[in-house]
């Protein structure tokens, strides 16, 4: 755009475009779709957490009146994932099942309470296995193998970066701290039960419309199951009720419903029950963690060592990419001169951990940021002090290799310090009150592609007619953050007309042009980016044709609020509607695409490609407790987070966002809990889920919810759509170290470990009162035999970003070196 | 009215719903929730659990908030329901829709549904909640998108609406 104006939709506080759907009940969720001879499908699950299928006897089911259709393992020979190295699930268990829940059978029946009752007719023959629990436990018990792929015995991924010499630097530093954590999986608990309606269209091909969040990675993953060119397959994301990373994996029972309607010729609807949401998981690992962290005398990192033991569950799905989160992003928050950073990813006989909100990076942000506060405190540092003079610097490169663009973090401590009297207050509230600060940084999107390719990473496509209407189509996709409205408004705002204008097409891989999903924040940035460039180009279209109506240049024509006119004389114009009839007029049918792929990073290492985005987020969270030490309850009468957006679209749903994660971040700190338990041997020794229902699985109500006080920062980034960031993740991450770092404040106890339930701080103050150490969490970091580490030197130490071969430096198993400075922090 | 014919296995009853008389035959072991979605096509209101404890599928049953998940259609005939579907008037937003779409009191707007319908129950029995009443009565709904102040403050937005025409009808 050349003739510059002012921002007319970008940054209003708007009704979204979805909005009224939405408020009306007229919004479209998968389960809500019925189709003439429609059928219905239930799984069978597996009782068993490991055992070999000897035999499944399927003939009463398939006999049963008003079933259609039975399936089993046979069924689906090619197993699928959504990571190319991950690829290790069938729709239904040919041969094993790995966890309590694993689907072994279908049946497609008239309806579901048929189907239900067919259900209990199959008959399968189990050979029960030894089962794994823990990661420690897989470690232990290599023989007792879950895969036959991985790492070795029950390691899915384990892996080793150093960059810089990290035990010099802890040896060379004034103090060096060691400390571990635990925290706990939790589940997405999506409002919307994943649901999913197969069917054939006139013309032969396959219609899935489906709860999920990746459409694209879902339609490549159908076509590898159902071995099925994916040009007759057309995947249909619904509007999605919540995902929150939990609908980003293709689903076995997406798969089933398409063999079926595939064989019937029939639609075949599924929709999971609560219980089986739980099952199917791949919510946040839980991730036992140990620091080892040098900082010099005033209070600055000089490196840290950081370990990770993710309990991964039965299954691969994003685990590659989560064992990467567990550590990779550590170095954006604070300056780091050194890091080392070994992970570790496990197979347990549980339900597949994945992608939540955060994304491998909540669990480390916990530690790092509890410890940070440990070191405050032995140094006599103020916490939010001696955050502030470690940020990273705008336009900088981190230690392993990540190029940071803006960065707003100085702005937001300041801020949450200033809105919540953090001066007045820290240290000196009353016992029984205390108030903790955290920071993160979240990516705007991962830089590579799930799998490998050079294509764009989204694409949007702009239909433009003489009615003047304008279609936008994206592969994006709509999971309630907004994503449709942050599209139009784009557009929008580039062609100068209102969003209401605007026709959203998204999320359907048989119309849209290809975007890879909504996950890893990346939305706004990427599908922003592309729509930018879609739209500027049909906006040199409409310039140049309206130029010659009214004898200018195109470069000094105007489009602003629905009108086209030139800079210099805003009285002599026309409307958009007949700009679009002069541009069609001029140069025939009207459209443009777009597309946009991350820049290139610098990092060249092998495994250099997780971490790295066009532009990372930035949060700072003052929380405020009272702790009730009779019975360890937690009050929170207040949060202030302030948040770096770079830009908001849209102020009043960005302000959405980050109350949202703050919310999410909150329930997590305080109470949800995916935990199982073993039944007795007798029993079967099955691993179960504790509290597989919304009523157990403790969330925090509109009761228990806090006044939130949302400060946005806005330092446009470059690499950004009208410099726009992400707003749906990073928010999240720093509120459970605010609480933990709160409620030390208020009754001088430590639990390291999320969720930090009243037993947890009735136990840590009963310690206190008896004079030990006060503080509940893991005692101790296992035994990991970690791979020797891939060594780079940092930007700062001469490095090109290539792993440096034949270094010397100390063994990559020194971890337990002892020096004189050493310092446990264990309090 | 001509034949009813009866159908094996199924009830015949008319419901009353959203002020309009609508005959249905259904299984009579089928919920509320599962004639209105199932049976009707008002697929509005939503289910997150069908175990009564998320609120997803609140409707108003003669002006009281009540989990259709757990309660049998059967039991609601000629007696007042009330959905989503029922609620704008003609093209005009229903001020608890207004506000909900304009601060923000709707993200994935599978909650959505119910949470108005409560709302409306709190607002049509008390015209001036305080927050901490909203919040009490919307304790219910469970929301895992807006973190609840956006419907706090939607619904309070609402209250406001609705008492400033009460004043203008008066």
């Amino acid at each position: 755009m050349n003739a510059k104006k002012k921002l007319e939709v970008v940054g209003k506080s708007r009704r979204r475009v979805d909005a009224r759907a939405k408020v009306t009940g007229l919004a479209r969720f998968a389960d809500d779709l019925t189709l003439p001879r429609m059928l219905h499908c239930k799984l069978l699950r597996s009782p068993h957490p490991h055992a070999i299928i000897e035999a499944i006897d399927v003939d009463k089911a398939r006999a049963y009146p008003g079933v259609h259709l039975v399936l089993t393992g046979k069924d689906f020979p090619v197993p699928f994932g959504i990571m190319p190295v991950a690829q290790d699930e069938y729709p239904l268990a040919p041969e094993r099942v790995r966890y309590v829940g694993d689907p072994v059978a279908a049946v497609i029946a008239r309806d579901e309470k048929t189907a239900e009752e067919a259900l209990e007719l199959i008959q399968v023959t189990y050979r029960p296995l030894p089962t794994i629990a823990s990661p420690q436990e897989g470690l232990e018990q290599p023989e007792t193998r879950i895969h036959d792929y991985g790492e070795q015995g029950n390691i899915h991924r384990n892996q080793s970066y150093e960059f810089g010499d990290v035990e010099a630097a802890l040896a060379a530093s004034d103090h060096v701290f060691e400390d571990v954590f635990f925290y706990e999986g939790n589940n997405h608990m999506a409002m919307e039960q994943q649901a999913s309606l197969a069917h054939i269209e006139g013309d032969g091909k396959l219609t899935l419309s489906s709860s999920t969040q990746n459409p694209h990675y879902l339609h490549r993953q159908m076509a590898r199951a159902l071995q099925m060119p994916a040009s007759q397959i057309r995947v249909i994301a619904c509007q999605n009720g919540g995902g929150f990373g939990g609908k980003c994996d293709p689903a076995g029972h997406e798969i089933v419903v398409s063999k079926a309607a595939l064989m019937l010729g029939r639609p075949v609807k599924i929709c999971l029950t609560r219980q089986e949401v739980f099952y199917q998981h791949r919510g946040r690992h839980p991730i036992l963690m140990k620091f080892r962290t040098g900082v010099s005398k005033d209070g600055k990192l000089t490196a840290v060592h950081l370990q990770t033991l993710l309990d991964g569950g039965a299954y691969g799905s994003h685990g590659p990419a989560s064992t990467f989160y567990s550590g990779v992003l550590t170095p954006v928050t604070y300056e780091l001169p050194r890091f080392k950073f070994e992970a570790c990813r496990v197979f347990t006989n549980k339900p597949a951990c994945g992608p939540k909100r955060g994304h491998g990076t909540p669990q480390p942000r916990f530690g790092q940021e509890v410890q940070l506060d440990k070191i405050a405190a032995k140094l006599g540092l103020d916490p939010a002090e001696m955050r502030l003079n470690m940020v990273t610097q705008a336009d900088s490169l981190t230690a392993n290799w990540l190029k940071i663009g803006s960065n707003g973090l100085a702005e937001c401590i300041r801020q949450v310090v200033e809105r919540s009297g953090w001066k007045d207050k820290h240290g000196k509230l009353p016992e029984g009150r205390g108030i903790g600060i955290a920071c993160s940084t979240y990516m705007s999107g991962a830089g590579v592609s799930i799998y490998w390719n050079k294509m764009p990473h989204s694409g949007v496509q702009l239909l433009l007619d003489r009615s003047g209407q304008v279609t936008v189509m994206c592969g994006a996709t709509e999971v309630g953050q907004g994503s449709d409205d942050v599209l139009a408004a784009i557009v929008a705002e580039v062609l100068g007309i209102d969003t209401s204008v605007v026709r959203c097409v998204t999320g359907d891989t048989g119309l849209t042009p290809v975007d890879l999903g909504s996950y890893s924040s990346r939305v706004t940035v990427m599908m922003g980016n592309a729509a930018m460039e879609a739209a500027g180009r049909v906006h040199e279209l409409i310039t140049a044709a309206a130029a010659e109506q009214l004898d200018t240049l195109p470069e000094q024509v105007v489009m602003s609020q629905g009108r086209v006119f030139a800079a210099d004389n805003p009285n002599h114009g026309m409307s958009f509607v007949e700009a679009v009839v002069l541009a069609e007029t001029k140069f025939g049918t009207l459209g443009a695409v777009g597309n946009y792929s991350p820049p290139k990073q610098p990092g060249k290492y092998k495994g250099s490609g997780v971490g790295p985005s066009p532009a990372y987020s930035f949060s700072a969270c003052v929380v405020e407790t009272e702790v009730d030490r009779a019975t360890g309850m937690v009050h929170i009468p207040k949060i202030w987070v302030a948040h770096d957006i770079g830009r908001a679209i849209n102020a009043v749903h960005a302000r959405g966002q980050v109350i949202g994660g703050v919310y999410m971040g909150l329930s997590e700190a305080l109470m949800e809990e995916q935990a199982f338990r073993r039944l007795p041997p007798k029993l079967s020794a099955a691993l179960v889920h504790r509290i597989p229902s919304m009523l157990e699985y403790k969330t925090l109500t509109a009761l228990d919810m806090p006044d939130v006080e949302v400060m946005l920062v806005e330092d446009p980034d470059p690499n950004c759509p009208f410099g726009a960031k992400e707003a749906g993740q990073g928010p999240l991450l720093p509120v459970m170290p605010a609480v933990a770092n709160a409620i030390w404040d208020a009754v001088g106890v430590r639990i390291d470990e999320v969720p930090i339930t009243p037993d947890k701080i009735l136990r840590a103050l009963v310690l206190k009162r008896e004079g030990k150490t006060p503080r509940i969490g893991p005692e101790s970091f296992p035994e990991v035999p970690y791979p020797e580490s891939v060594f780079v030197l940092p930007p700062g130490e001469g490095g090109d970003g290539n792993e440096s071969k034949n270094v010397s430096r100390p063994s990559a198993q020194s971890s337990q070196s002892s020096h004189s400075r050493m310092e446990v922090t264990a309090s | 009215m001509g034949i009813t014919a009866t159908v094996p296995g199924k009830v015949h009853i008319t419901l009353k719903v959203n002020g309009e008389e609508m005959e249905v035959s259904f299984a009579p072991y089928k919920t509320l929730l599962e004639v209105l979605r199932e049976d009707l096509g008002l697929t509005g209101t939503k289910h997150g659990c069908e175990l009564g404890e998320c609120g997803a599928c609140a409707v108003l049953v003669d002006g009281a908030p009540l989990l259709s998940c757990l309660t049998l259609a059967i039991e609601c005939e000629g007696r007042a329901i009330e959905t989503i579907e029922g609620l704008a008037n003609g093209p005009e937003l229903h001020p608890l829709q207004e506000a909900f779409a304009d601060l923000g009191g709707s993200q994935c707007g599978y909650c959505t549904p119910g949470a108005i319908m409560t709302a409306k129950a709190l607002l049509d029995n008390e015209p001036e909640p305080s927050s901490q009443r909203i919040k009490e009565a919307m304790a219910g709904n469970l929301c895992r998108c807006t973190g609840y102040q956006q419907i706090v403050e939607s619904v309070e937005k609402a209250a406001g609406c609705c008492r400033h025409a009460e004043r203008v009808k008066a």
